[in-house]
């Protein structure tokens, strides 16, 4: 068995971030490799260069395809080379039949006039060898179940020339059990035919059903791998985390659990449409006082979680929400910022900073009516109390009237920390507070919301980065697939980052 | 990127309408050989761009937002309707009939602002169906008859001017007015302990202002004093212009248009501000409706025909973003002037009528396109 695709020595940048430090992977003839990594870890950057999204002169390294060097400089270099990934978001288009989606770009026409006939023809020979029971040529995509549509996908990406190689980036994220089942015997189907897959997933169990060889991707380089029969769950999940922490965060434990100011029983989030569950069972308690960690790794339900506690759930809510022993139920976020909750966002560019308006517009918009007279706002006073949280955050701006989006991304997100907290508040969340920001402007932050707590206020963080949430917080709450499997007090600061992975990544007991 | 020439290119953009208002007044001074810009002249432009600028006015609240209102034409059209069957047909009292106008058009913008805000009909749809059935009410209830002439009241609106010396004096109230706003504004920053522009600049811009509002009483009393409607535009923007940059209503409908989500989430209550803000567009379209059957002494069906186009592209020329979030209420009357200022230079040098669309299709291209040039790379 020969290497069909080889990556040598790959190096990415991006500005001020190394995303891969000289990773070298190799997949073989019949061959299922995952790919596993925390988030971050570099995954998506990889997969990327193999796909030919990168183009070949942004990384430096090598790509032979079945022995012979290859530069892509666009993706459809790569699916010539015989390279296909499928996105966890699919590219389908729901309006269209199945035939119409799989011959997407490449019908099949005789000068110019489709040819229907051979098209549903083919169509029919793919639903038969991917086990689509019961779907037509003719039926809508989106008259169908995501596993199904994630077989059409593959199915349109397996029907074009010499294709060898599929790239799965989390395919079951949203499968159910029986839909996840399906895909791993076709892909054991597939490997039979000749295709070699990549598979990239955060569920170390069905890594370890699926995969012949697993390499683990962490901070940007290769921190291991092997043959799947060498290797334990424990094993694996080491390698994902194994990083020292440091001694980075400041902070004592201080909550003393005496008083309970939010309490969460049995809740429940359920898609709109598809009537599926994004968060199931959530329980917990918050208390005076403390940071609360909530851990998971990506489509969890962290996310789907805290923002419904704050009012903007994702679809449709159950169960029960206590704010100092008092039932509540908020239909908005204004609502929940009235009872003293505030929320910021992970989605610091869609839902957080107001693009066209300046800082200091961007950092009184929450709570305006503090400053209002009989007929307008107090501008001065405005002034005066957001220069004194732009001092007290040390947020780095020329002016107030600087537009937000001149700033650093650290700098933003200290506006709309300043923002959420120009009025006293009870609970803070704060969903990936520190993302895509550097080293210096995270420590700010870490030290705003030790202030904060040292005040009352209690802060749930939302963190798909362990070492912060081990760092920071007091209690870790761990998500997986729409529930909290696992509850870490952390006072003492000695969970270990594998007790916490092995819950998130649903690998189950702790043994 | 230093943030210094940001906020100077920002001032330009201000500059650059006023520039151009200059530019187009000069180009047609010389080519008319002076009649352009004779006092008689330039008081009818003032008065041709009148109707437009109350439009843009309530307009801007709505672009501003984010949305867009197509129905504004049919709506001006119809209150004038209803101000002519009242006053001429039923014979109510002037002041009876334009607070009937008024809570009609009121009730209309809220039709629209209702479906959009809490039935989420998008506005392009909600407005264009309120320009059919406005324009078919309009039809209906007159028995497509032209109606007047209403009271000669009306003519105070329409078409009078104030006698010149009532004229100075509003000019002077009007120039205490700012001088003490300024000085206001100035005290009460050194009273927070905040930094104030010097002393000198202040005194520039109150000369220049001076200079400005002695000009304008001056010329125009030259010719048959200030037009009463051009009082009822400044009324209008003083009241807008605080409401869009001094009130929390104001910040909201620009955070709404900068970012739907974020505002969400920073507690905007949006259903009810996009339902007020179409409910304000309605009692404006009611005011521009008055002062056209005022203008006109009657009201006629196809009245404002396609109005609301005009309003847009005065929006859009003064530098309003249909993205959202960005505008001004100053810029939308000075995209009115300007339109004014063509139309009327070209019906002055005797241009066929065919001309005046072609050349102010073009000028909003144009202007849209200077804008989106100047902000390349920062798209919303």
């Amino acid at each position: 068995m020969g290497a069909i695709l080889e990556a040598r020595n790959i190096t990415k940048d991006f500005p001020g971030v190394r995303a891969l430090d000289g990773v070298s992977f190799c997949l073989e003839e019949n061959q299922i490799h995952a790919l596993c990594g925390e988030n971050g870890a570099g995954k998506s950057t990889f997969i990327n260069v193999l796909s030919g999204y990168f183009p070949s002169w942004s990384y430096t390294g090598e790509i032979l395809v079945a022995g012979r060097q290859k530069s892509f400089s666009a993706i459809t270099e790569a699916e010539a080379a015989g390279i296909a990934v499928i996105h966890q978001e699919l590219n389908l288009f729901p309006e269209l039949s199945t035939a119409e989606n799989i011959f997407m770009g490449h019908e099949i026409a005789r000068g110019g006039i489709l040819d229907w006939n051979e098209m549903y023809s083919q169509t029919g020979d793919w639903i038969r060898r991917l086990k689509l029971d019961s779907v037509e040529p003719t039926t809508k995509v989106k008259n169908l179940g995501i596993g199904k549509q994630q077989l059409i996908e593959i199915a349109r990406v397996l029907r074009l020339p010499h294709m060898k190689i599929l790239i799965l980036d989390e395919p079951t994220a949203s499968l159910t059990e029986s839909e996840t089942e399906l895909l791993l015997d076709i892909l054991r189907q597939l490997k039979r035919d000749g295709i070699a897959c990549i598979y990239i997933s955060h569920k170390i169990e069905e890594v370890m059903t699926i995969a012949d060889r697993v390499t683990v991707l962490r901070d940007g380089k290769t921190a291991g791998g092997g043959s799947i029969r060498e290797l334990s769950k424990k094993d694996i999940v080491r390698l994902m985390v194994g990083r020292e922490l440091t001694d980075y965060y400041p902070k004592d434990p201080h909550a003393d659990r005496q008083e309970c100011v939010l309490e969460v029983k049995d809740f429940s989030v359920t898609d709109h449409s598809t009537g599926k569950p994004i968060v199931k069972g959530a329980g917990f308690r918050l208390y005076r006082g403390e940071i609360l960690g909530l851990f998971g790794l990506v489509g969890a339900g962290r996310t789907e979680l805290a923002s419904s506690l704050f009012g903007s759930p994702p679809g449709r809510t159950g169960g029960e929400i206590r704010i100092k022993g008092q039932k509540i139920r908020f239909d908005s976020p204004r609502a929940a910022l009235r009872q003293g909750l505030a929320y910021v966002t992970e989605d610091r560019k869609g839902q957080g900073i107001i693009p066209t308006m300046n800082v200091r517009e961007n950092a009184s918009i929450a709570f305006l009516d503090r400053f209002k007279t009989f007929l307008g706002i107090d501008q001065n006073r405005e002034v005066v109390e957001v220069q004194s949280s732009v001092r007290s955050f040390q947020i780095k701006t020329p002016s107030l009237n600087t537009r937000i989006i001149n700033l650093s991304g650290g700098n933003q997100q200290k506006v709309l920390l300043a923002r959420n907290l120009l009025k006293d508040i009870d609970i803070l969340i704060l969903d990936e507070p520190t993302r895509g920001i550097d080293v210096g402007a995270k420590q700010e932050i870490y030290a705003i919301m030790n202030s904060l707590v040292a005040k009352g206020v209690s802060i749930i963080m939302v963190s798909s980065e362990l070492p912060e949430v081990l760092g920071m917080c007091d209690r870790i709450l761990v998500m997986c697939r729409g529930e909290i499997t696992g509850e870490f007090d952390n006072s003492a600061k000695d969970v270990t980052q594998e007790r916490i992975m092995i819950c998130a990544t649903g690998t189950g007991s702790e043994d | 990127m230093s943030n210094e020439k940001k906020s100077l290119s920002f001032d330009l953009r201000k500059y650059m309408m006023v520039i151009a208002i200059v530019g187009i007044w000069v180009i047609f001074g010389a080519v008319s050989g002076g009649t352009y810009l004779l006092p008689r002249n330039l008081s009818n432009l003032f008065r041709q761009s009148v109707f437009t600028a109350i439009l843009a006015i309530g307009m801007l609240n709505v672009i501003v937002l984010g949305q867009i209102d197509l129905s504004v034409g049919s709506m001006a059209g119809l209150c004038g309707g209803i101000l002519a069957i009242a006053n001429v047909w039923n014979g109510a009292s002037p002041v009876l009939s334009i607070i009937i106008v008024l809570v009609a058009g009121l009730l209309l913008g809220a039709w629209n602002g209702w479906w959009i805000a809490y039935r989420n009909v998008p506005s392009f749809i909600v407005t264009m169906a309120g320009l059919l059935v406005f324009r078919g009410i309009l039809v209906g209830i007159t028995d497509g008859i032209t109606i007047g002439p209403v009271s000669p009241f009306f003519g105070l609106i329409g078409k009078d001017f104030l006698p010149a010396l009532v004229g100075i004096i509003l000019g002077a109230i009007v120039l205490v007015g700012v001088l003490a706003a300024q000085y206001a504004g100035r005290a009460g920053k050194t009273g927070h302990g905040l930094r104030v522009t010097s002393v000198r600049n202040e005194i520039l811009k109150s000369a220049f202002f001076i200079l400005l509002v002695a000009a304008f009483v001056l010329t125009m009393n030259a010719y048959r004093g200030v037009p009463n409607p051009v009082v009822i535009v400044l009324v209008l923007f003083i009241i807008f212009n605080y409401l869009t940059n001094k009130t929390v209503f104001g910040r909201r409908i620009y955070a709404i248009g900068g970012n739907k989500m974020a505002s969400r989430l920073a507690g905007i209550n949006i259903k009810r501000v996009t339902l007020v803000v179409f409910a304000i567009n309605g009692v404006m379209a009611a005011i521009a409706g008055i002062f056209l059957t005022s203008r006109l002494d009657a009201a006629a069906v196809n009245a404002a025909t396609s109005a609301e186009l005009d309003g847009i592209a005065a929006c859009v020329i003064g530098g309003t973003s249909l993205m959202g979030g960005v505008g001004t209420v100053f810029g939308a009357i000075v995209g009115a002037v300007v339109m004014a200022s063509l139309d009327n230079g070209m019906s002055l040098l005797n241009a066929p009528s065919f001309y005046q669309t072609i050349v102010k299709g073009l000028v909003l291209l144009l202007a849209v396109w200077f804008d989106m040039s100047r902000n390349k790379g920062e798209r919303f």
